[in-house]
């Protein structure tokens, strides 16, 4: 049973991600060379990209951390009929196609989208936020759609914690400040070190949300690739990109691993 | 000496329709070890998540020191609990574990260093400060557990079945360490088991409970000498049982036939009514078993049914009557003193070794 597996392995996965490693080492003259890694280094542009995408998704992954600490505790914490309730509210997002919910997103925060309107009915504003078109609106839209990636995690790894080291913690006196920062917080590191990973990780490649909610104001290296592959044609350097991408997220993979062991990214 | 530390009135406690406690009064005097002993389910662990403070009775007060502590929060209780899990903290050191509650309290720096020293050097664990957990073995673990919740000087400590999770050779050992630790620190201790022979072997007194219910208190011996109910009895030690009538009450020793047979017992009981269905026990050890008939009042003939080796021990399964099976245990003396299967055999006993329940 190996074998076909194998097989499979190196169809599906090998051979793609080695035609990649050639295109990217391939030069327009079909010599093969470090040219496009070099144009990459060489232009500011391709940097800035590089590091704002890297921003763009550090953001994203603190606020995914964020927002959810607290609902993978709740849900630790309701029975089982709100738990359901909540787990469906939360993975409802992913079983939409996250086109739609992007083109939602763009209803909600244009200029005078539903949430300027409201504010200006209410006369918190007078002009109209700007909500799109810039990094507030891709890490909002990105943020919303990498929310179930980082809940899941913690709530596992709060769900595991024995309630008996809570209640030892009680008997010696702990109050629930004490007991969750002792206890409750540093058990659960793990789990929120696994969603940052997951969701950062996914942050760095996305496309959809960037381009619609960013527009050509706020380019990340997906979006760059894109242009480079369908509009100039340059698969070369598409290519590079994309190994550049990977390898910061290998790299990042393989010191998460050092750090806490893989293992715990799935329990 | 006999100030009670903690005080159990009436406490009852009920899941719905489930009642897992019914209608509880004990009273835990300072440094005393009181070990609630019964079968799963018998209300123990309830009675001791409730003195804890993770549950709150139904019905009935609960003081510790003289004071209702019924609607006050476990972590004010002042209380030190020892789990059968252990329970301690995975991502702490030995040392934060048993700093822990120093901490909770607020002590200073150097006074929290030497009160864990001093707690790590009680249980005979000096030098293990910087381990994890994980590191230690199970015993190491249960006297951390142990340093843990020794290490505030609460007023009470709990354990709920600390020497469970043990092999029976650490166990016995953790058992006398234990014992003799509590004796040295005098500290006040409530401690739940199923297993019977702990509970003897520990127990200043035993708290036996059936059902939710307490059935009886008293000191090892007495509980063993003289059990309220046949429950009692057969929980506490093993134990034979003869259900017969009372055919003569003369004044003196109670007459019994028993059902099963033709075979008269005499036993020094409570007056009963002659007539009346009546259920008697006997201890195995207490019954002697001889080739040929000794004196005394109750002689049964009886034949060798089984004979099972424990090293020390031997015992026998008797066949009375046809339906009546008597265990009879010996230590054992050697080869040449056994008793072979099949072999016509006397069952002799004393009328003070048997107990009548009405």
């Amino acid at each position: 049973m190996v074998g076909p597996a194998l097989v499979l392995l190196v169809a599906i996965y090998l051979y793609p991600l080695a035609r990649l490693v050639v295109l990217s080492l391939t030069g327009a003259d079909g010599g093969l060379g470090f040219d496009a890694y070099r144009r990459f280094l060489e232009s500011s542009v391709y940097l800035g990209v590089l590091l704002r995408t890297f921003r763009i998704s550090l953001i994203v992954t603190v606020v995914c951390l964020v927002a959810a600490y607290p609902v993978g505790y709740v849900l630790t914490r309701v029975g089982a009929v709100p738990l359901r309730i909540i787990m469906v509210l939360v993975l409802l997002p992913l079983w939409t196609s996250i086109l739609v919910r992007t083109y939602a997103w763009m209803v909600l925060l244009q200029a005078n989208g539903v949430l300027n309107n409201v504010l200006r009915r209410l006369h918190v504003i007078d002009e109209p936020l700007r909500l799109m078109y810039n990094e507030t609106g891709v890490v909002i839209g990105m943020a919303q759609v990498l929310l179930p990636f980082a809940i899941l995690p913690i709530y596992a790894s709060l769900r595991n914690i024995d309630p008996r080291l809570l209640a030892a913690a009680r008997v010696m006196g702990a109050g629930s400040w004490r007991r969750f920062r002792s206890v409750t917080l540093p058990l659960s590191l793990p789990g929120v070190a696994a969603a940052g990973l997951l969701v950062f990780v996914q942050a760095l490649g996305f496309f959809i949300t960037p381009a619609l909610l960013g527009g050509s104001r706020v380019i990340t290296l997906a979006m760059v690739i894109e242009t480079q592959v369908v509009d100039l044609l340059d698969w070369s350097l598409a290519s590079a990109l994309a190994m550049v991408l990977l390898v910061v997220t290998v790299v990042l993979v393989i010191g998460f691993d050092r750090l806490l062991g893989l293992d715990k990214v799935w329990v | 000496m006999s100030r009670s530390v903690v005080t159990l009135v009436g406490v009852s406690k009920a899941y719905g329709r489930t009642v897992a406690l019914n209608n509880v009064s004990l009273d835990v005097a300072e440094g005393e070890f009181v070990t609630l002993l019964g079968p799963s389910g018998s209300g123990k662990t309830t009675t001791l998540m409730l003195i804890a403070g993770f549950e709150r009775p139904t019905t009935g007060e609960i003081l510790i020191r003289g004071e209702s502590v019924v609607v006050r929060p476990p972590e004010k209780r002042d209380i030190g609990m020892v789990f059968q899990s252990y329970a301690l903290f995975p991502h702490m050191t030995v040392f934060d574990n048993v700093a822990f509650p120093l901490r909770t309290r607020r002590l200073a720096g150097p006074e929290v260093t030497q009160r864990v020293d001093e707690a790590l050097a009680a249980v005979r664990m000096s030098g293990l400060d910087g381990r994890y957990p994980r590191q230690l073995s199970g015993g190491q673990q249960q006297r951390i557990a142990l340093a843990r919740a020794l290490v505030y000087r609460p007023s009470l400590l709990l354990m709920d079945e600390p020497l469970g999770a043990l092999d029976k050779k650490l166990r016995e050992e953790m058992q006398s360490e234990l014992k003799s630790l509590q004796r040295e620190l005098g500290i006040t201790t409530l401690y739940v088991t199923h297993d019977q022979q702990e509970a003897l072997a520990l127990s200043d007194r035993i708290a036996i409970m059936n059902g939710g219910d307490l059935v009886q208190v008293g000191a090892p011996l007495a509980l063993y000498e003289h059990p309220a109910t046949d429950f009692v009895a057969g929980f506490l030690g093993d134990v034979n049982v003869v259900d017969g009538v009372v055919v003569e009450v003369a004044g003196g020793p109670v007459r019994i036939l028993i059902t099963e047979g033709p075979e008269v017992l005499t036993l020094a009981g409570p007056p009963v009514a002659t007539g009346k269905r009546v259920r008697v026990t006997i201890r195995p050890e207490r019954l002697e078993i001889a080739p040929t008939r000794t004196g005394g009042p109750n002689g049964w003939r009886g034949r060798v049914r089984e004979m099972t080796f424990y090293g020390e021990l031997v015992r026998y399964g008797v066949d009375v009557e046809p339906g009546l099976v008597l265990k009879v245990t010996r230590p054992f003396h050697g080869q040449g003193t056994l008793f072979a299967v099949g072999q016509e055999i006397w069952l002799t006993s004393k009328p003070d070794d048997w107990r009548l329940f009405a």
